[in-house]
């Protein structure tokens, strides 16, 4: 079938089959930021944006991208940077894998939430798995990156 | 000599970390060609059987299929998949694809295809005929077990490590030091207890994968996320039976190892595809078969028998560990060594220890490399003991540690006669103490709500590199300019070395660290190294960036004085310019890298190379403190401390997100992360569905503060700090239950379900009573 979507703010179209997932369909377009590190909707690597709202790639048909929206860290490239400078100040990138998926995340928090607690953080970006950092230095520099226009 | 800034000592954000959060294609997936192959694995649904017919015919019809390899495709001399220095401990014991099938998961057959469609359908076409056969499931009874899980008589072993197939034993050994026996004895107090070790998954965030093409010479080349790429040349040029000459190894970024990736997991697999075919070719494991066939942790069984005196100084140790090493025996021979040498040596005063193992086969997943390389599973078991001790003392366990730990300068025993040269375990104890406010909260508090709140503590140490083993090399060229290139075996997997080493570098140079490029991880290119496990990139390659720096500097100084019309010992080197002693002839860094490009005979080019004979160990001390329901003991995490030793932090930062890692992954190990599996051998926690990794809800708190040495053998005082950090979370996390509940928990992971039943056993016994 054929679909025509959005990406990253250009038209484009796609010839997919009905069982593709988006996360494939986005990886063959060339976002290669996109990251599949399971099978079971668990580890929010391959979180996009989809009419704005983050949502897992690997648990939504390619099918249903047709007509709508779809950002990833390819379209965000200078909001990447930002904040991924301070997850590298912090060191919290490591083997940087999983940082794409958080940064979606973390993107998506900062247009829903205005200045989120520690405690909301932590629940917004609990489907993050991370297995190098051990959430901390990630934590530090989230805040700090929320805190950077407050701090002026 | 040096006008720059120092970066030794300085938290710099690595080399890579703009291309890796900003998404960057720079992955083993992302940057193999568009019209590679997919390969997949056949595997076997039985624990043992043998392989009696295998038709491919109808897989090989569907459109698309270019080969499909069953055991008559392949080399019949047996290798090991274990990245380890030839030869390896481990024996060989596998060929690239077997008749025998000895645990749910293991290969019968690989397909390779256009679409990863038709190898889906292909791999549901082969129709396999298998003779079923009883397997051996639980590794108690394994040794002299009947059914043999390698039979065979092409089975061998390299080196002498107790092996010994017709028993189903991967090695074994006995090592006594004094009378253990007559010590024990005669003590005052012993604790002789078992505890249990599951087989923990690694679960890096990027699962194994790996393309493999032909160059333009017929040559092999193997892209993997690896963390051993000269051991990956050896290994993929064993199982095709192929000259080493053949092969090339590259790793690109690497999306996480810890361990998993020093066994050859996926590589051979699309190498045998692309060396059959021509075609380049491409295996991406799945979640699922990183889970059920790959390289976790060896499930080990430690009992500890403990004695102390009246007044709890240690007298005698004995530790004997049981390693299941499954299917085969990658990484199983030297691992359970290090259950005993590190954590024996956490303490001075026994006068005697005995330290015997067996490591046993089983039909399950073979076992690997897993941060704490068994160091782990000893750790558990000794530092559990001894909160036992301590219990049995009615001591507070932090000063029965206190009595009897390692200090600086203490020769170790039970690991190989070192020294500590270089040891603050005891400031470690004594600023974790004050962290975790101990005094105050131990050993336990009732909040008055239902809950309890409750501390524990243990200590950790492990190696840093394997002594008179690991070669670590660096290459160091001067371009034009004046800019470095530096070229490494080590490979970065995230944990920075590749920004590390270069800090080193910049130091020894004199120069920005951005005057520095670095090169990892080709083989055709790089000087050999053995690979970034066993704690020694840092420690190891770090010297070897030191000697590559300094035999730099004396060839700019020659060169420079050349130009100069001196000698090398009329000038010095300032990192910048190359100057006269006497008198203001100079020349730039820049000129000499410039010059040395027009009629010039001796290349501005080094490598060095570097082998230690020592391991020094890193040292450390962590704290638990927990809230637990007293009517469901559930509890959670709230606080962990930890204070480290290792030497001179290069990278603090690093080092630190290093410590918090280790411990989120021991976090996971000590309350969530199971392996368990039904009466055929199938694994359970097949999926991030059943496997809990902590997420960040789970983790609390984690503080970790720095306890400085100095490690003259190092770089700049530097040990290791990759691997020690893992350890302490289960100890200290059962210890904190312990004092809350009453009860000891002996087998990971400490569920809530496990205290409550322990708890309710207790009181039965005493209601009998």
């Amino acid at each position: 079938m054929k679909i025509q979507m959005t990406l990253n703010g250009k038209l484009t179209t796609a010839v997919i089959e009905p069982d593709m997932l988006l996360l494939d369909l986005l990886r063959e377009k060339g976002c290669y930021s996109v990251k599949r590190g399971c099978e079971t909707s668990n580890c929010g690597l391959c979180t996009v944006w989809m009419n704005g709202k983050p949502v897992l790639s690997c648990s939504v048909l390619a099918a249903r991208a047709d007509g709508a929206e779809i950002t990833t860290l390819e379209g965000l490239q200078e909001e990447a940077a930002e904040v991924g400078a301070f997850l590298a100040a912090e060191g919290a990138d490591q083997c940087g894998f999983c940082s794409p998926g958080l940064i979606m995340n973390v993107l998506a928090m900062e247009r829903e939430l205005s200045d989120p607690s520690y405690e909301e953080i932590l629940e917004y970006l609990s489907e993050n798995l991370c297995r190098c950092t051990g959430y901390m230095s990630q934590m530090r520099a989230i805040e700090a990156y929320l805190n950077r226009k407050k701090e002026g | 000599m040096n006008k720059h800034r120092t970066y030794v000592g300085s938290s710099v954000p690595k080399k890579d970390s703009m291309a890796l959060v900003t998404g960057k294609p720079v992955y083993t997936d992302d940057i193999a060609p568009k019209d590679c192959l997919v390969v997949k694995l056949l595997r076997s649904p039985h624990a043992h059987a043998l392989i009696e017919d295998i038709d491919i015919s109808r897989a090989m019809a569907v459109p698309g299929i270019e080969t499909v390899l069953t055991w008559k495709d392949v080399s019949p001399k047996r290798f090991t998949m274990a990245g380890q220095t030839y030869p390896e401990p481990s024996p060989y014991d596998r060929l690239l694809l077997d008749r025998r099938m000895r645990f749910v998961g293991d290969v019968a057959a690989i397909v390779a295809g256009e679409t990863e469609e038709a190898v889906d359908r292909a791999l549901r076409a082969i129709k396999i005929k298998y003779q079923v056969l009883e397997p051996v499931l639980d590794f108690r009874t394994a040794k002299d077990n009947e059914i043999l899980v390698h039979p065979e008589d092409s089975w061998r072993s390299l080196c002498p490590v107790g092996a010994d197939n017709k028993r189903n034993l991967c090695a074994s050994a006995d090592d006594v030091h004094g009378d253990v026996e007559g010590i024990l004895a005669s003590c005052a107090h012993v604790v002789e207890q078992t505890y249990h070790v599951k087989a923990n998954q690694q679960a890096m965030m990027e699962t194994f994968r790996t393309f493999a093409t032909l160059d333009p010479y017929g040559r092999l080349v193997v892209t993997s996320s690896t963390q051993v790429p000269f051991h990956v040349r050896r290994i993929v040029a064993h199982a095709l039976d192929i000259p080493k000459s053949q092969v090339r190894v590259i790793k690109p970024r690497i999306g996480g190892g810890f361990g998993a990736k020093q066994t050859v997991v996926s590589e051979v697999y699309p190498a045998l595809v692309t060396w059959k075919t021509g075609k380049a070719s491409k295996l991406v494991f799945s979640r699922y078969e990183s889970q059920i066939a790959s390289s976790p942790r060896h499930e080990m069984e430690v009992t500890v028998r403990l004695g102390a005196d009246e007044n709890g100084i240690f007298q005698a140790i004995d530790l004997y560990t049981l390693s299941n090493t499954g299917a085969f025996g990658e990484h199983g021979p030297t691992t359970v060594g290090l259950s005993g040498h590190k954590s024996i040596p956490l303490y001075s005063t026994p006068k005697a220890f005995r330290f015997h193992y067996d490591v046993v086969y089983t039909n399950t997943m073979s076992a690997g490399a897993y941060r704490g390389y068994g160091a782990t599973q000893g750790i558990f078991a000794l530092e559990s003991a001894v909160n036992e001790m301590a219990r049995k003392l009615d001591m507070d366990p932090v000063r029965l540690r206190e009595l009897n730990m390692v200090h600086e300068g203490d020769v170790m025993p039970a690991y190989y006669g070192e020294t500590a040269n270089s040891c603050a375990l005891d400031r470690c104890m004594a600023r974790a103490k004050e962290l975790m406010k101990w005094d105050e909260k131990f050993p336990c508090r009732d909040m008055g709500n239902g809950k309890v709140r409750s501390v524990g503590v243990a200590m950790s140490m492990q190696g840093s590199a394997i002594s008179g083993v690991d070669v670590a090399g660096v290459t160091l060229k001067l371009n034009d300019d004046g800019f470095y290139s530096m070229v490494i075996g080590a490979a970065d997997m995230g944990t920075g070395c590749d920004t590390t080493l270069a800090q080193i570098a910049a130091d020894c140079l004199g120069c920005d660290l951005d005057n520095i490029v670095t090169h990892g991880v080709d083989t055709d290119v790089a000087p050999y190294d053995s690979g970034s496990y066993a704690s020694s990139t840092a420690y190891l390659t770090g010297m070897a960036a030191v000697k590559a720096s300094q035999s730099m500097v004396a060839k700019i100084k020659e060169k420079g004085a050349e130009y100069l019309g001196l000698t090398a010992d009329e000038v010095e080197f300032d990192g910048e310019q190359v100057y006269s002693l006497e008198g203001d002839a100079s020349i730039s860094l820049k000129d000499i890298g410039n010059k040395v490009m027009c009629s010039n005979g001796k290349a501005l080019e080094v490598t060095e190379a570097h082998s230690s004979p020592v391991s020094p160990p890193p040292f450390m001390v962590g704290m638990a403190e927990i809230e637990m329901d007293k009517e469901t003991c559930a509890y959670e995490l709230i606080n962990y401390v930890a204070v480290v030793d290792c030497g001179t932090p290069i990278n603090p930062s690093l080092v630190r997100v290093q410590t918090e890692g280790g411990l989120g992954q021991g976090i996971g190990m000590a309350m969530f992360e199971d392996v368990t599996r039904s009466e055929r051998g199938r694994v359970y926690e097949n999926s991030f569905m059943q496997y809990k990794l902590p997420s960040r809800m789970d983790v609390g708190r984690i503080q970790v503060e720095f306890e400085q040495s100095y490690e003259p053998t190092g770089p700049f005082g530097v040990k290791s700090i990759g691997e020690v950090v893992i350890n302490t979370p289960s100890p200290a996390i059962a210890g904190a239950v312990a004092n809350a509940a009453g009860v000891q928990i002996r087998e990971l992971p400490i569920t809530p379900e496990k205290i409550f039943r322990e708890l309710h056993e207790q009181r039965n016994k005493q209601r009998q009573k």
